[in-house]
């Protein structure tokens, strides 16, 4: 469903997302429409109350009609039926933005079962009580097949969990005592070992107690663009009030004046009301709002408020951590480097035949080097004498001895004294090259074969795939990207240039980051961040938006203001790119319900003073059949643009990144323009449908 | 149209353009408190005043205290006029003997004059004395219009400062205006008017005899001093009932062009003043473009309108060549009246040199909807600017969104607080011109009554029947709530009913925008002024004026739809089929 927004910078999230009708949610969404009637909820919103209020008027004065055998029943009941389905329709936008919060309430809510926990006494015993009787600092014993009672920190033991749960990723994490992943969350289940856990939560506060509380929109409040721009939409509907009520005077005035026609009927004049009122924006609004929510839900982040959500389409710096988020977390080798009197395959044979033992991703990658670069296949070493030396802390070397070969390769110094050790001499230039790589950034790996020193692999940080695009994209948007990195600031520069970003902060701890944080806000930038330490929480909370990993601290899940339940740092730019398109779509209904406003007027205004003034007709550019069908044609068609229209409201306008003056430019023209000119030839169609069906 | 009418519209705004930027810088300095050219003969005269009254030049005001001081000066004002209306006929300086005015006139007009609106229900040679003409209305003159300049002043403070209390002092702004701005100016112009032939006198009125031999009374008094004022605060209100049309307040085409350019002297300057206070001339360009846009428009429809006549005298072979003269000035034409109806209504002055209730449907259409839209199209002194920058502040909001951000304008985010202030301004303006129109088309009282005592009806008032009879009601009640104060005429407003009704609609469009407008600078002056990155809306190139002139009209356009098809619209209908009013 996610289609819809850039394909680039949103990647597709098809397998979370439900489809938008979907026939449960229907039927919820309808029967809360009606629900919604009621006028004490429907106050909240003015301009469908006003709707609902002219509704109910016409629909009281419809007994009059049947009282004096008027003739202008038939047509009186058609545009009370088509208010009140106006107001229906308003209802479902917003009810079919609830219900879908609503269905994953309850399927969260299903996992919720009331576990046994096993609570720790004093004297090392422990008791079986229910989860919901833990309080805040008791600490509970889970070994695997237990369901964890309540959100917690491990304070002893490790081990692997699902957490399916809460992030639907079917793979375990692990979550071990001390550290940055000792965090865990009431309902998931144990799969190995046991650990300890210190409960952090009382009954009714857990993690997944708000995370459906923000679901279902229970602790849904406005936020303050949209009461702002509920203030707009109330205003303006006070002004077109004036309009229309001022027009039975006026009309009062022409007609005796022009000593024929009538004061239009209620019903023609709450018409036009209704249709100049907008009712779009103020039908859609709040399900914008919902679905907002919803599109950050279907990215697997729980943004604890709308404002947050808000706020992140304002963001205009982003400090991302280049370990994970801008590189892939692991060096890959790019290079071999031979010292002089070596060639360049006695180098990379050494290298692979080194690693080939070496499980970790930087041994995988000069395997792959070799075979890549030089043809070298990892040959089979069964047949020789092999015998592999781990890598250890203390000689940070490993390697192979195969038949007379020592092989080694490991940090430059260590392979001088290897070198040294075996009474071999160090070239001159192992060192140069070595340190030529640092400059540029990367990570020297010396490799030696016995008392020969062979030469240099070069490791290097690599910059994930797409991401300078992405980083691009994000400057025409006008946000700046800040790599955080502990790396020395040569290293740092040299990343930060490869991945485009547009400054960096290096061998930054985490006073650096709330600093940075700071100034940049002291200087009128909104500033996003992602963490997951304990020692990230001021940061995350000083920062306008905080996205915290699930897989981090409980402190940095507390402070940040979203959580995102997969723990990619990189989903920060979709979460901006969401909170972007939140805005635009309501400024693009405002927009397309005010422009609206124009053909209606060119409906209505003829149609009703064709008696006193038959020279208006000329404003009947429409070429609208008779009065009547111009008036239910125009009502008809404000009220089918709600329903045409929810899918939009529910979905987001389509988002491309680009600078402000080009997304305004296209929007206005789609939107604004759009909004002007598409309801000509649609009341036009109506009014021949209605003329046609025999309705007016 | 003809190449010398739009040559010379041409030359008058080629004319604005370049008055702009001197203008405008010359204001910023002022304001600013910074040396001019003009300080060593003015400064003393400053300081000379605040030491009379007491003011402490660098104490600054918050917005309630400063809207505060504008409304007690304000009703103070309205007093004192108020009372020497009534005490006039025992007060000097009467030579004609005329008597005090009624309590509704007295109300209306002393109303009309502090709100700058200089709507006018009487004839000034047979109702005010010299007295009252030179120390009530002309001292209003200056100080509403200096008031009205205060106001964007303390305006533009707001968006330009950040994280600050105040936005200035009322009593100093008023003072620097009236010191530096209009004193100098009007004095120049006086002089520069009495040279070409404006009359200036206190002589009482001659008794001449025609060359038919009948006995002609010419009035005449303290015109010159009166006229320059008159424009450059955007007053409008004539010393004669003609206006500007009579020869001895405008007597040749150059004093006609000055005339008219001193009208958009302040507000075009102001736009200029507004790009340099906020740091970013090209802020300021774009209110003026966006101004001038909707100006031409409203030039060229009127003109085009008046110089394409009425069909149904064409028909009958009665038409003059060249379009419809009917109320206009034989001496001005076609052309430059279009351009002074134009200028006088987009600026909210309301001197005028031919009578608008005369012009076609369409160019009475057009006048209208100057009024209509807020006043805002260079608009009055001060009021322009603070009016279009509330249209800037709704623009941004709506559309803002669409760029992906919340709404911000030059760096200051707009909020809940914003928007309602904007809206109430709107809302209230909306409400005095539809409603007092929405009773007096249909409101009635006995021929002998108090209210509208020898018309009975409200609608007894006109002088023409059916959409154009609807048209001057209209008219009446936009301009009083747009404090323009120019009127279609064909209206007998002096009776209680309108003149309390349109006293009431100048206070509300004076003073329902003014403290919404306040309370917006002081909300934005304490907020922190965000960064400006590619991913801000832009609000100086050509696509924010696109867009600020879409919405002044469609705001306009959507409020006052069916008033005016009901009016000048289906007028204009009517015409094209041979209706006559």
């Amino acid at each position: 469903m996610q289609n819809e927004m850039s394909a680039d910078l949103l990647p597709q999230k098809l397998a979370k997302s439900r489809p938008l009708f979907d026939g449960d949610i229907l039927r919820r969404a309808i029967g809360e429409s009606f629900r919604k009637l009621n006028p004490m909820t429907l106050a909240k919103n003015p301009v469908i109350f006003v709707v609902e209020v002219g509704a109910l008027m016409t629909t009281v004065l419809l007994a009059r009609d049947v009282a004096t055998g008027s003739s202008e029943f038939s047509f009186n009941i058609q545009i009370a039926l088509w208010l009140w389905f106006t107001v229906l329709f308003a209802n479902f936008a917003e009810a079919m933005a609830e219900a879908r919060g609503k269905a994953q309430a309850d399927s969260l809510r299903k996992t919720k079962t009331d576990s046994i926990a096993k609570r720790m006494l004093s004297n090392g015993h422990s008791e079986k009580v229910a989860a919901s009787q833990l309080r805040a600092g008791d600490i509970v014993i889970c070994e695997a097949g237990d369901i964890i009672p309540g959100d917690g920190e491990v304070v002893d033991g490790i081990a692997t969990v699902d957490e399916s749960v809460i992030t639907g990723e079917s793979a375990p994490v692990i979550r071990e005592s001390g550290g940055d992943r000792s965090a865990v969350t009431g309902g998931t289940r144990v799969l190995s070992d046991e650990i300890k856990i210190r409960i952090t939560s009382n009954p009714g506060e857990t993690f997944l107690d708000r995370m459906i509380a923000l679901v279902e929109g229970a602790e849904r409040h406005k936020t303050p663009n949209e009461i702002a721009l509920n203030i707009l939409i109330a205003g303006l509907t006070l002004i077109f009030l004036l309009a229309v009520v001022t027009l039975q005077p006026f009309s009062q005035y022409s007609a005796t004046a022009a000593g024929s026609g009538a004061v239009p009927s209620v019903a023609v004049l709450v018409s036009l009301l209704v249709c100049l009122i907008p009712t779009t924006i103020g039908g859609l609004l709040s399900a914008i709002g919902i679905a907002g929510m919803d599109r950050v839900m279907q990215h697997n982040v729980l943004a604890m408020s709308g404002k947050a959500v808000e706020a992140s389409g304002d963001v205009n710096t982003l400090l991302l951590d280049k370990t994970g988020t801008l590189t892939i977390g692991n060096r890959q080798a790019v290079e071999f480097l031979p010292v002089q009197g070596v060639s360049d395959t006695e180098l990379a044979e050494a290298a692979q035949l080194s690693s080939l033992a070496d499980e970790t991703p930087e041994g995988r990658s000069v395997v792959v080097l070799a075979k890549e670069k030089y043809g070298l296949r990892g040959r089979e070493l069964a047949q020789h004498e092999a015998h592999f030396i781990p890598f250890s802390a203390y000689t940070r070397m490993s390697g192979v001895d195969i038949n007379s070969d020592r092989l080694r390769k490991g940090a430059t110094d260590s392979i001088v004294q290897f070198v040294r050790e075996q009474g071999g001499t160090v070239p001159d230039d192992l060192k140069e090259i070595a340190e030529r790589i640092s400059r540029q950034g990367g990570t020297p790996l010396a490799v030696a074969n016995g008392q020969r020193a062979l030469g240099v692999i070069h490791l290097k940080d690599v910059v994930k795939g797409g991401m300078k695009e992405r980083l691009a994209q994000l400057r025409r948007m006008g946000i700046q990207t800040v790599m955080i990195t502990g790396d020395n600031p040569l290293t740092a520069a040299a990343i930060a240039a490869e991945a485009g970003v547009d400054n960096f902060l290096a061998q930054a701890s985490p006073a650096d980051k709330l600093n940075y944080i700071k100034k940049e806000q002291a200087e009128g930038r909104l500033v996003a961040m992602t963490g997951d330490g304990t020692n990230d929480a001021p940061a995350l909370a000083q920062a306008d938006v905080g996205l915290a990993m699930n897989t981090g601290t409980m402190a940095a899940k507390e402070a940040g203001n979203m959580v995102d339940l997969d723990s990619n740092p990189t989903k920060l730019i979709e979460v901006v790119a969401i909170g972007k398109q939140l805005l635009i779509t309501r400024g693009a209904l405002t927009t397309f319900s005010i422009a609206n406003d124009v053909a209606k007027y060119f409906a209505i205004i003829p149609a009703m003073f064709m008696a006193t003034y038959p020279a208006l007709c000329a404003l009947n550019v429409m070429g609208l059949n008779n009065p009547k069908s111009a008036v239910l044609a125009a009502v008809i068609f404000n009220a089918l643009i709600i329903i045409a229209l929810v899918p939009l409201a529910l979905r987001g306008v389509k988002y491309r990144a680009g600078s402000a003056d080009a997304l305004l430019r296209r929007n206005l023209l789609v939107y604004g323009l759009g909004g002007l000119v598409v309801p000509f030839p649609a009341i036009w169609l109506i009014d021949r449908l209605v003329h046609a069906l025999g309705w007016a | 149209m003809t190449s010398n009418g739009v040559l010379q519209i041409a030359l008058y705004f080629l004319a604005v353009l370049a008055i702009a930027k001197p203008m405008g810088a010359y204001m910023a300095r002022v304001f600013a408190g910074e040396r001019t050219f003009a300080h060593p003969l003015l400064r003393p005269l400053e300081k000379g005043l605040y030491r009379l009254v007491g003011v402490t030049e660098d104490t600054e005001q918050r917005w309630t205290a400063y809207a505060g001081s504008l409304l007690s000066f304000s009703f103070f004002s309205f007093l004192f006029v108020y009372l020497l209306q009534r005490m006039q006929a025992a007060l000097p300086l009467n030579p004609q003997k005329l008597s005090s005015a009624t309590p509704d006139l007295a109300f209306n007009t002393a109303v009309s004059f502090t709100t700058n609106t200089n709507w006018q229900a009487y004839a000034g040679e047979t109702t005010m004395s010299y007295l009252v003409q030179m120390s009530a209305l002309t001292v209003q003159n200056f100080a509403s219009a200096a008031a009205g300049v205060a106001i964007a002043i303390a305006l533009i403070r707001g968006l330009a400062r950040q994280q600050e209390k105040t936005i200035g002092n009322f009593w100093v702004d008023l003072t620097r205006a009236v010191v530096y701005l209009f004193l100098p100016l009007s004095l120049a112009g006086a002089l520069f008017f009495c040279s070409q032939g404006v009359i200036q006198t206190f002589s009482g009125y001659t008794t001449a005899t025609t060359v038919e031999g009948k006995e002609q009374v010419i009035a005449q008094g303290p015109v010159a001093s009166q006229e320059a004022i008159k424009m450059v605060g955007t007053n409008g209100g004539g010393f004669f009932n003609a206006n500007s049309a009579h020869p001895f307040e405008n007597p040749t085409p150059l004093t006609n062009f000055v005339q008219m350019l001193m009208i958009f002297l302040i507000p075009a300057g102001l736009t200029y003043t507004f790009g340099r206070m906020v740091g970013d001339q090209r802020q300021g360009w774009a209110l003026f473009a966006a101004m001038s846009i909707l100006f031409l428009a409203g030039v060229f429809v009127i003109y085009a309108a008046e110089q394409s006549g009425n069909p149904n005298l064409t028909r009958l072979g009665l038409a003059a060549a060249d379009g419809n003269w009917e109320g206009k000035e034989t001496r001005f034409g076609i052309a430059t009246t279009s351009l002074f109806a134009a200028i006088t209504t987009a600026a909210s002055c309301g001197a005028v040199i031919g009578m608008h209730d005369s012009f076609t449907p369409l160019g009475g259409l057009a006048t209208l909807f100057n009024m209509q839209s807020g006043e805002v199209i260079f608009g009055g002194a001060g009021a322009g600017l603070y009016g279009m920058l509330l249209f800037a502040i709704l623009a941004v909001f709506i559309a803002g969104l669409m760029v992906g951000r919340t709404p911000e304008y030059l760096g200051k985010k707009i909020e809940g607080k914003e928007v309602k202030m904007a809206m109430l301004a709107l809302i209230a303006t909306s409400a005095a011109i539809l409603l007092f129109t929405g009773a007096s088309s249909v409101v009635s009282f006995s021929k002998d009554s108090y209210w509208n005592a020898g018309y009975g009806p409200a609608t007894g008032n006109l002088n023409n029947a059916g959409p154009h009879g609807f048209a001057e009601v209209l008219y009446a009640y936009s301009s009083a709530a747009g404090n323009n104060g120019s009127a279609f005429a064909g209206l007998s407003a002096n009776t209680p009913w309108y003149n309390l009704t349109l006293g009431v609609a100048m206070l509300v469009g004076r003073f329902l925008i003014i403290i919404p407008m306040l309370a917006v600078a002081g909300s934005l002056a304490g907020k922190k002024r965000l960064a400006v990155t590619t991913g801000t809306l832009p609000t100086h190139g050509p696509l924010f004026v696109g867009l600020l002139v879409g919405t002044v009209i469609i705001i306009g356009a959507l409020t006052f739809f069916p008033a005016l098809s009901l009016s000048p619209v289906v007028e204009h209908f009517l015409m094209q089929q041979g209706g006559r009013f």
